[in-house]
């Protein structure tokens, strides 16, 4: 803890947990599509679905899917900027079985079709944690740099993507994974200490049974 | 390089402070430095912009015509100030001018404006209404004001590691009294108090405000929390003129810490941010909910 912990973020009112963290959780869904979305769906869950049009909730899920930060004036007229940048928004109020009472699932797709969904909880004071990504578990803080890895589960996969980690000199503090079935879809979600090298997706995208690599920077 | 104190308690810190003869600013900036391993320098820098950002909070939010996202609050600092500048006020400029200003940030947290959680959003009016006030009425310098938030920073610290800043954990004592108790500490360095007397003033302003529940109306940080802003600068004035005239407080702060934390872990979860006790389950207060959600005339409506 430091004395910025206790006087800050900078940020946009009125709530740390229903405007801040919703702002994080839009740009990481954002990075994830790694294009700007021409579709958002996006699904409230608990006290976001009830109280989301008093604390801004919606406009500030949809200023992070248009990138913004959580301290950019223009997230209050969000809404009206993705009208005119052509973002087409669904909101829907609903329930999701055993979520945060703060959760929001995201659906984007880009220009040529490409789709990108996670689930993403607003856990307090801004902090955040994405839980699923296109229906796999997942478990990102936005605190860290993150690897997200989509690969095809297959023997070696996992020590090829970690000896790449290696060789940049980068140190790993989390590694999950999760995969829909044996020899299907899977996904690695690395948390690093620092990101060493900037070409480090690339490398990992090179690698066998890699279907993509994203960089997220700490939101 | 070796602290003599740390964050657990605030008698370690007053005590490094009088012992090196120094404000507590001074050490808490230069201990920072060394942790963050950032120049004084720049741990300085970063904190001025905080205190930029809190400044430019007071034009915008004191407008006449703002209005909060969901149409409930706003407009309160604009008239306060009004009062305040007319010369009229019964208070004197010092206390209306701070009262408008906490107005002013509160509601333009309200209206999705721009602020600094200090330390919540829900609070974030009392802290920068205390030291824009020392600026603007007592003349203090700038560079004071940015260094006594190093001393208010201090005491959220040690709040945080022994109780909470959360209304959700610990009711609103733990936002608005927590951000009143910085306050009083920094305000008290600012006027030349020494560092004993701006654990006093902390260790007061607490006391205060102590066993204050957390009771949104429809659960936004709207009604009550802007105009508990206002009355947690006041209270930070006062807890600060009493400590500098060598009042003390006979519970020292850390054992009022503590006991924030007890009276917190002993609240009602309905009195704890749920909007489901106090003014938030009055007649009003629910009417004032279904006014927000349930109605197609409101501007928070679909």
């Amino acid at each position: 803890m430091n004395v910025f912990d206790i006087l800050g973020p900078v940020m946009i009112g009125p709530s740390s947990s229903h405007t801040a963290g919703a702002a994080r959780i839009g740009r990481i869904t954002l990075a994830l599509l790694g294009a700007p979305a021409v579709k958002a769906h996006i699904l409230l869950h608990g006290s976001f679905a009830k109280t989301y049009r008093g604390h801004g909730t919606d406009k500030a899920l949809i200023a992070g899917i248009m990138g913004m930060e959580t301290d950019d004036e223009r997230i209050r007229f969000a809404p009206e900027l993705a009208r005119d940048a052509g973002l087409q928004v669904e909101i829907t109020a609903g329930e999701i079985p055993g979520a945060h009472p703060n959760t929001a699932q995201i659906t984007l797709t880009d220009a040529s079709g490409h789709q990108v969904s996670l689930q993403g909880s607003s856990i307090g004071g801004g902090n955040i944690l994405i839980t699923q990504l296109n229906g796999m578990e997942v478990y990102i803080t936005g605190q860290y740099p993150t690897l997200i890895v989509l690969h095809r589960d297959a023997p070696g996969t996992i020590a090829a993507v970690t000896e790449v980690v290696a060789e940049t000199g980068a140190n790993i503090c989390s590694f999950r994974l999760s995969r829909e079935e044996k020899g299907g879809d899977a996904v690695m979600n690395i948390e690093l200490d620092s990101l060493t090298d900037p070409d480090l997706a690339k490398k990992i995208q090179r690698l066998p049974n890699i279907f993509s690599c994203t960089m997220l920077k700490p939101v | 390089m070796e602290f003599s104190f740390n964050y657990h308690s605030l008698a370690s810190i007053i005590q490094a402070a009088e012992t090196e003869g120094c404000p507590i600013s001074q050490l808490v900036l230069r201990q920072q430095a060394v942790q963050m391993e950032k120049s004084e320098e720049e741990v300085y820098q970063q904190m001025a912009k905080n205190y930029q950002v809190m400044a430019a909070c007071i034009e915008p939010g004191s407008r006449k015509n703002l209005r909060s996202t969901s149409g409930l609050t706003g407009g309160s600092a604009y008239r306060m100030r009004q009062r305040a500048e007319s010369g009229q006020s019964l208070t004197g400029s010092l206390l209306s001018g701070a009262l408008y200003r906490a107005l002013a940030v509160s509601e333009l947290n309200a209206a999705m404006g721009r602020i600094v959680a200090a330390p919540t959003a829900g609070s974030c009016g009392i802290l920068p209404a205390a030291i824009l006030t020392m600026e603007k009425e007592k003349g203090c310098s700038e560079k004071d004001c940015v260094m006594s938030l190093f001393t208010a920073s201090a005491v959220g610290m040690v709040i945080a590691e022994n109780a909470s800043l959360a209304g959700a954990e610990g009711g609103c004592q733990a936002e608005c009294g927590s951000a009143a108790a910085m306050a009083a500490a920094a305000i008290t360095e600012l006027a030349g108090g020494t560092p004993k007397m701006a654990g006093h003033a902390a260790a007061i302003a607490l006391k205060n405000i102590l066993g204050l529940v957390c009771d949104p109306v429809a659960g936004l940080v709207e009604i009550p929390c802007i105009k508990r802003n206002a009355s947690g600068v006041a209270g930070a004035f006062v807890a600060a003129e009493m400590a500098l005239s060598g009042i003390e407080s006979a519970i020292p702060v850390d054992e009022v810490i503590w006991a924030m934390k007890k009276v917190g872990d002993a609240m009602s979860s309905t009195l704890k941010e749920t909007a489901e006790g106090g003014l938030a389950a009055t007649p009003t207060g629910k009417r004032l909910h279904d006014q927000v959600f349930n109605s197609p005339h409101s501007p928070a409506a679909p």
